[in-house]
């Protein structure tokens, strides 16, 4: 576990006051209100009173070190993980009484997107339409939905073909059409860009950017800001189940420079073997510290 | 052929083989998706109280059988979706308990020794009754309603759980009903091959179909032709060479599966041969040297922008 040696960064404090002036959305009422979250794992507590929030076409990234709680509060947020203590409202609703999950496209932390009998990209997006058709027929709007949703991560192409014939990225980019087939309100990623290789990054980063600039709100796990920083409007670290920090992202610091941070990259020598170029993502970042 | 067909008890004998054809595989596909393939035999373990206690209470033992089953399918999908790590422990009991349980009561009933239970274990086709046959057809529509009509919603919750729960889908619900669904296959095919082959008839025809398919839907629909194609026969064939009719048509389900494996590779790769320039199928991480731009990529990006697959 080494400490980032980066000195030309100053971390931010908890204390920052700023809370996104500049968003449109900052009045707005949040879609998102998770307020003293407690929760836990088989028994180990995992969050200890998390608030969070998020307004309607705010994009929050929610990062932390590994066991810090992030895909635990992203999971009681769609109810997969029932909460002890605190509340929980989606829309102005209590969970209790939510329906509208129209609203939400959730795209989950997988490897795979394969089960065990063979199924096409065509057939795993179309479950993201099963809130607008319910039990009647699929018909052609839905139809052309799927197409749009595969169209736009650029796997129209492939809708056809076995999803486990895919490659990690691809698939990955299965699991975000399927998010984006019902047009959300609300998309939340767990950890999007895991096992994701430069092209589908970069996809990735243009979905995003086209689904904000449509006016969704967006709620990302992610382990480093890194290619997707430009898009991020706010930060929320956890540390041992807590908020540790708030606020809007440090340009180019990342969650190298937050506190609490476990630096796990594997460096020097090996680096060639995980690097995703992100040169190759064209997106434009500049470079933490000197290559 | 048409003197086989003449005879009543063979007319009912394949009906039956067609119903169990199609239900089984219908149902099986959901519990290989969801990598459960052995669920089925567990529920034929407990499907043995449910014939024991018909046997006590001489009452019909295919419907005391559903009746069990039904309650055992409901206590293992209450005991899957908890997720505990004893899940598996408790199964166990639950599969054990049943098969002992069931051969303890039909030794204490009446018709202990006369071997009637053997036609359960292994099936006993060409016995059965028209009011069998009714039983059979009432509870085989049911199921193929459910799991070919609620095709989209059972496969979104096989699928992927957590998913189809954002989706608002009554997760819980479905996959009770599937559950149920799963129990009442087991009882229905119990009379064609038996408690104890009832799941290699949910499980081999789906496994040898998607060795040449591509989607779930055409998955589903040539397991459902195998199904009905193996059992018939299976029963013609038992007919023919006085052999039971389980394990033929389980047998034959299985040279088919062979067959079917043999020649998945060789189509698998003509299939990925005819979109050529596709670029690489898996693998999306190069090491340098195995092409130019990748060695360029690699050279460009600094040490800390392993972003993505550094976790």
């Amino acid at each position: 576990m080494l400490q980032n040696s980066t000195k030309d960064v100053t971390p931010p404090t908890d204390s920052d006051p700023a809370r996104l002036p500049g968003t449109p959305a900052a009045a707005a009422p949040a879609i998102v209100r998770l307020t003293g979250a407690v929760a836990s794992l088989g028994g180990r507590p995992v969050l200890r009173g998390v608030d969070l929030s998020v307004r309607p076409g705010e994009v929050v990234a929610l990062l932390g070190a590994n066991g810090s709680g992030k895909s635990t509060t992203v999971k009681s947020v769609i109810g997969a993980v029932p909460l002890e203590r605190g509340g929980l409202e989606l829309f102005g609703t209590p969970y209790a009484k939510f329906r509208q999950w129209h609203r939400i496209g959730y795209v989950p932390q997988r490897t795979t997107a394969a089960g065990g009998v063979p199924a096409t990209v065509r057939e795993v997006v179309s479950t993201g339409r099963l809130p607008q058709h319910r039990l009647l027929p699929f018909r052609r709007k839905d139809r052309e939905a799927v197409d749009r949703a595969l169209d736009a991560v650029g796997m129209l192409d492939r809708a056809r073909d076995g999803v486990a014939d895919l490659s990690g990225g691809q698939q990955q980019r299965v699991l975000i059409a399927r998010a984006l087939v019902g047009s959300p309100d609300l998309l939340i990623m767990d950890e999007p860009m895991a096992g994701v290789d430069a092209a589908s990054q970069q996809v990735l980063a243009d979905t995003l950017r086209s689904e904000v600039a449509r006016g969704a709100a967006v709620l990302l796990v992610l382990h480093e800001l890194g290619p997707l920083e430009p898009l991020i409007d706010r930060v929320v670290l956890l540390r041992d189940g807590c908020v540790a920090h708030d606020g809007p992202p440090v340009p180019n610091t990342g969650l190298h420079a937050l506190p609490g941070h476990d630096h796990v990259h594997p460096h020097a020598d090996d680096h060639h073997l995980t690097s995703t170029g992100l040169t190759g993502t064209g997106l434009t970042t500049t470079p933490r510290r000197p290559a | 052929m048409t003197e086989m067909l003449s005879y009543d008890f063979m007319q009912r004998a394949l009906l039956a083989a067609v119903l169990v054809g199609v239900t089984a595989p219908a149902v099986g596909i959901y519990l290989v998706q969801r990598r459960q393939a052995l669920l089925g035999d567990g529920m034929g373990h407990v499907a043995m109280t449910g014939v024991g206690l018909g046997f006590i209470f001489q009452t019909s033992p295919v419907w005391m059988a559903v009746l069990v089953c039904v309650l055992g399918a409901v206590v293992m999908e209450l005991v899957r979706s908890r997720g505990n790590q004893r899940g598996d422990i408790a199964l166990a009991m639950l599969f054990y308990g049943g098969m002992a349980c069931g051969k303890l009561l039909v030794s204490l009933s009446a018709e202990a020794g006369s071997g009637s239970l053997e036609s359960y274990l292994w099936g006993s086709i060409l016995t059965v009754a028209p009011a069998d046959l009714v039983t059979i057809a009432v509870l085989g529509a049911v199921v193929i309603a459910v799991t070919v009509g609620l095709r989209r919603q059972l496969f979104a919750i096989c699928q992927d759980e957590e998913f189809a729960r954002v989706t608002g889908l009554p997760v819980r619900l479905l996959n009770l009903l599937l559950a149920v669904m799963a129990a009442v296959t087991v009882t229905v095919a119990m009379r064609v091959v038996g408690l104890l082959l009832v799941s290699a008839l949910m499980v081999v025809p789906v496994v040898a179909a998607q060795q040449l398919t591509r989607s779930f839907a055409a998955t589903q629909a040539a397991a459902i032709a195998l199904g009905v194609v193996v059992s018939l026969a299976g029963v013609t064939g038992s007919y023919q060479a006085d052999v039971p009719s389980g394990p033929a048509i389980v047998l034959l389900a299985i040279v088919v599966f062979a067959l079917f494996s043999a020649i998945s590779g060789p189509l698998a790769r003509r299939r990925h041969r005819a979109p050529a320039d596709r670029g690489p199928e898996v693998c999306d991480v190069r090491l340098p040297g195995q092409g130019a731009a990748d060695a360029n990529a690699c050279a460009q990006s600094g040490p800390t922008s392993g972003a993505g697959l550094a976790q």
